[in-house]
């Protein structure tokens, strides 16, 4: 279908931004789904709301801080414990390839 | 027994707290094997803290006013020390190292914590097929869901595993399950229960409820849990207000608005519950109520803005969820392999679906035309669902569009799924509170839940109203 | 001073700069775990810096009010804000996603004025948190030959300014006098300490090279400049890597470059597998900041007089026409207020000024309140002490507090009255009476025998002032 909302591409794209690998199975699968869903949302892709402003919170609140007081922390063995590996009391993970941006 | 009256019986010492969980427990002991409610039992955990509270009691400690009442806590929220897993093998063997803010109102209200309970993962589904751990079955009949996301906590309160429970309300998740369950399950005003603690699914969506199986108890549990927190900057800083107090008062002139987008055979609602809910508004005007029918015109848009919405917070929410940390770790050569390999075994089908979904709604070129969009459409159903509330003081439609169904009918084609959240999700956009309230029975004479919206912070009028329903329900005694 | 606007071959340099400033805060932004330096690994977090599910953050009211300071002494209108989600998975980074400001920051349009004058636009300075530490291990420390990594969080969401630079600047020596006046702003207004060597100010340079009249050149980022002195020196080189690529026909391809202090050049990093796409979207966890005028207003009056305004105040105090090192050097070390009340108090402005640049520790200022410390330098003055005797009693003065003349009188520094330096220059005329001669004769570099016989003698207890003046006195009345 050439006027598809999501390519097989795109499908396989979003899926590298999320760091899950698919089976070229589920990537025709998923490509499906994700089509017809975005489909059913063409509704609102064609509304012209140029002049409504978004809405990202549904309750209205403003300048919500906390006192700049230091709380008691976690301890070290407690979180440690939970972590898939640990070194001298650090999380230890396999090589990283890459800076951080 | 209802959790008031549990809570009055062992305050007084007329009932030991133990005996009470016994009982709940044994219940559990006989049917569990067959519902599937919980994740967890924590059946010593539950004894132990009864046998605490009693000597409490005895001394003359004081109890809160959930004294000895067995909870069921969706296993969505965290418990210090104790397996929490969304449902998802991503969270295998993680135990938080803290308790949810509700969690903490709980116990300090005196409850029992009986169990954690079964939900679609991540709480993305509409009937608890989802799960990692196998679904949940409906207690009024076992060939059908109990609907979802919060399903376990549905079933353990109709099968009278806990006396109340709590569940997560995202676009429906309590109001549908609560309606396929026969139980009362109600979320209030975003911004009531403190979020703290409750693992994010959309989190401009995400709202802690009571599940019971009355009014007056879903009343008490929301009151417990509900009010500022300063743990939450979403939360909203007056004071949660009295909710018992105004259950007896009856709906005499107040103006009730059916909602025409929310009706009628283009929703998918079946004929039956369609007819429940015009029965509990014609009981509504016998008692004294204004009944008319109301347009809130965005509101077919509901479902689409919330299909984008909720899964582009749940593509972010969830990525924190990489295996360095906690929970499961497939670990490859290099960290990057490892977040593929951990995530891909880690979240069903669902939730990599929705998770893909959204980060196609938020990535560069798409924004604006999703996101973007959907979050103004948002601002039109908060606005005309503002016109409506000016002239009604809450509003009617049917919780979910049809009974509880059989299991396998909407899981291969995941739209045909999302559209069971087509009445419940205006008010979640809006942030509104909602609850569902059993009315009657529609086919297979499986229960049907009447859902009752108000404004913002409109908690009182909409318990007042499901008070009305819920005495002037068929079989209820009067 | 190296002028680098006349590249070879007649190429502009064009650079801007990102400063990332840690905020000298308590604790960090979003949760109450302390921000401090140099602390056991992960001793200082909770479930919000770990990004455990379920937690939420809240914004620090500190450092809010310390990154609005810092805009307005940078001159920036300071906005209406919120917050967005900027997501990438990296392991220092565990919710995977940043908590940092995008399309509406705190602070724009500013500028800041190098000491020569010209002004550097600011852009933004935006409000964001900092990631955790990974220690590479095995492969020598270097990330791609690394065994493994480990990971520290303490750092992991301590508060954040990211200063944007508009690219302004022509030479290094411009870039070099930003972040050199940048730091004295920051120390002056308390906001950050500002340690480049501790990483509380990390520099990032945007440079580009082009024909004057003709487009930008592609521009390259430069990351892991840990001094001002590679500031400069990564700016010239990868000015020069630019100019040869494109004298040689080659283009420049705009990418991330590290600076490596060892062999003096940048190199390129290994590129990412995928094309980033920070997939921005409001954080629905935190609310909009909406300062009021009155809270600029109170930003501004708390502000401290800025280094510019005291450099000027300082060389006019020291009749000077222009600020000069000296003023520079006590700016920067932010003794500057100390030195103008002192020399109020009636101090000697050039002596105060060699004090404060060299013999206090900037930590110790506390201790030394301006009225002792004139009453100090005025005893210098008076030769009751000697510079060097003057040194140490300011050095005890700064660990421990004191009355100068209480601690000169307990370290036995009773500088001789001018009766006995008389008699002293008396016998070194004796003993050196052909000196003497020739100094009478015009020879003036003979003093020095002269000098140093009394100096001999008095064990350098002389104070070399007023021996110079009784020679001149002698000098001019033979
Ligand atoms: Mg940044
Ligand atoms: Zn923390």
């Amino acid at each position: 279908m050439a006027d598809a909302p999501i390519s097989r591409d795109d499908v396989a794209h979003v899926a590298r931004l999320a760091r899950l690998t698919l089976t070229d199975d589920e990537l025709d699968t998923f490509t499906g789904q994700l089509a017809s869903i975005l489909g059913h949302a063409a509704d609102v892709e064609a509304l012209d709301l140029d002049d409504v402003p978004p809405t990202s919170h549904p309750y209205p609140l403003q300048n919500v801080t906390r006192p700049d007081e230091v709380r008691p922390c976690l301890d070290r063995d407690e979180v440690l414990a939970q972590a898939p590996a640990s070194e001298d009391g650090m999380f230890r993970v396999p090589p990283v390839l890459g800076e951080a941006p | 027994m209802s959790a008031v009256e549990i809570a009055e019986a062992v305050a007084a010492g007329e009932r030991s707290a133990r005996s009470v969980v016994d009982e709940h427990l044994a219940r559990i002991d006989e049917q569990e094997g067959e519902v599937h409610a919980f994740n967890l039992v924590l059946a010593d955990e539950a004894r132990a803290r009864a046998d605490e509270l009693d000597r409490r009691i005895a001394t003359g400690g004081d109890v809160g006013p959930l004294a000895g009442v067995p909870v069921a806590l969706k296993d969505n929220l965290c418990t210090r020390g104790i397996p929490t897993t969304c449902s998802s093998r991503i969270l295998e063997g993680w135990r938080p190292p803290y308790d949810a803010t509700v969690v903490q109102r709980l116990r300090a209200a005196g409850a029992v914590v009986v169990g954690k309970t079964n939900l679609d993962e991540f709480a993305m589904g509409s009937s608890t097929e989802n799960s990692a751990f196998g679904p949940t079955r409906n207690p009024l009949d076992t060939a059908r869901v109990p609907g979802g996301s919060s399903g376990g906590s549905a079933a353990a309160v109709a099968a009278g595993f806990a006396a109340v429970s709590l569940g997560s309300d995202t676009g429906g998740s309590i109001r549908q399950p609560g309606a396929l369950c026969g139980v009362v399950g109600a979320k209030p005003t975003f911004g009531r229960t403190s979020r703290y603690g409750l693992i994010a699914f959309a989190s401009s969506l995400d709202q802690i409820g009571p599940f019971a199986r009355t009014v007056e108890d879903a009343a008490l549990l929301m009151e417990v849990i509900s009010g500022p927190d300063p743990f939450d900057s979403t939360s909203i800083p007056e004071a949660f207000p009295d909710l018992r107090g105004v259950l007896g008062r009856g709906v005499e002139g107040l103006r009730v608005g059916i909602v025409e987008e929310l009706m009628g055979g283009e929703g998918g609602i079946q004929a039956e519950v369609e007819a429940r809910t015009r029965e509990a508004a014609l009981a509504l005007e016998k008692a004294g109520a204004v009944v008319d029918m109301v347009s809130v015109p965005a509101a077919v848009y509901g479902l689409s803005a919330y299909y984008l919405i909720a899964p582009a917070e749940a593509s972010s929410n969830l990525a924190r969820f990489d295996g360095v940390r906690f929970g499961l770790r497939d670990e490859r050569a290099t960290t990057g392999e490892t977040y593929d390999a951990t995530r891909t075994a880690g979240f069903g089908p669902e939730v990599k679906r929705r998770i893909m979904l959204g980060t196609y709604a938020l990535s560069s070129g798409y924004y604006d035309a999703y996101y973007g969009k959907a979050q103004r459409v948002r601002t039109m159903i908060i606005r005309d669902f503002e016109a409506a509330y000016e002239r009604f003081d809450v509003l009617l439609s049917p919780a979910s569009p049809c009974v509880a169904f059989p299991f396998g009918d909407k899981t291969a084609d995941p739209l045909s799924m999302y559209l069971n959240d087509v009445c419940t999700i205006p008010s979640s956009l809006a942030g509104h509170p909602a609850l569902s309230v059993p009315f009657g029975t529609g086919a297979h004479d499986l229960p049907v839940g009447v859902q009752v919206m108000a404004p913002a912070l409109g908690e009182q009028v909409m318990f007042q109203v499901a008070a009305a329903i819920e005495a002037a329900a068929p079989g209820a005694a009067r | 001073m190296t002028d680098t606007t006349a590249l070879p071959g007649g190429y502009q340099l064009v650079v801007g700069l990102e400063v990332h400033v840690e905020l000298h805060t308590a604790t960090k932004l979003f949760c109450g775990c302390p921000n401090r330096f140099g602390d056991d690994p992960n001793t200082n977090v909770c479930p919000v810096c770990l990004g455990l599910p379920g937690s939420m953050p809240v914004l620090n009211e500190r450092a809010l009010e310390l990154a609005m300071r810092l805009g307005r002494a940078l001159h920036c209108e300071v906005r209406p804000s919120i917050f967005a989600r900027k997501n990438y998975f990296y392991p220092d980074m565990p919710k995977d996603y940043q908590v940092s400001q995008y399309d509406q920051p705190t602070n724009v349009d500013g500028h800041l004025d190098l000491p020569d004058g010209t002004r550097i636009g600011i852009e933004r300075a935006h409000i964001e948190e900092d990631t955790g530490k990974s220690t590479h291990v095995g492969g020598g420390g270097r990330i791609h030959d690394a065994a493994y990594s480990l990971v520290d969080y303490n750092r992991c969401g301590v508060p954040l300014v990211e200063i944007v630079s508009r690219p302004d600047f022509r030479t290094s020596e411009q870039a070099k006098a930003y972040v050199n006046e940048l730091r004295a702003i920051l120390v002056a207004t308390g906001v950050s300490d500002a340690k480049m060597e501790e990483g509380s100010l990390r520099v990032d340079a945007n440079v580009s090279v082009h024909q004057p009249g003709t487009p930008l050149g592609t521009r390259c980022e430069i990351k892991n400049i840990n001094s001002v002195r590679s500031l400069g020196r990564a700016i010239e080189y990868e000015a020069r890597r630019q100019i040869d690529l494109l004298d040689s026909g080659e283009r420049v391809i705009q990418q991330t470059r590290h600076w490596n202090e060892d062999d003096g050049r940048t190199h390129t990093l290994r590129s990412k597998e995928e094309a980033e796409d920070y997939r921005y979207f409001p954080e629905p966890d935190l609310v909009p900041l909406v300062p009021t005028a009155t809270d600029v207003d109170a930003i501004d009056a708390a502000l401290p007089a800025l280094p510019a305004a005291q450099r000027t105040a300082l060389a006019e105090a020291s009749g000077r026409t222009l600020p000069d090192e000296t003023i520079t050097i006590v700016v920067d070390r932010g003794l500057d207020q100390l030195a103008l009340a002192a020399v109020a108090a009636g101090a000697d402005a050039d002596r105060t000024l060699t004090h404060l640049q060299h013999d206090l520790d900037p930590g110790q200022a506390a201790n030394v309140p301006a009225e002792q410390l004139a009453e100090l330098v005025r005893m210098e003055t008076a030769g009751e002490l000697t510079a060097s005797q003057a040194k140490q009693v300011l050095a005890e003065m700064g660990e421990a507090g004191g009355e100068p003349r209480a601690i000169a009188a307990a370290r036995g520094f009773e500088a001789m009255d001018s009766s006995e330096l008389e008699a002293q220059v008396d016998d070194a005329i004796a003993a050196n009476a052909d000196a003497w001669a020739k100094v009478l004769g015009g020879e003036s570099k003979a003093q020095g025998a002269i000098i140093g016989h009394v100096m001999k003698a008095t064990r350098g207890q002389a104070d070399g002032r007023a021996l110079n003046e009784i020679l001149q006195r002698r000098i001019a009345s033979s």
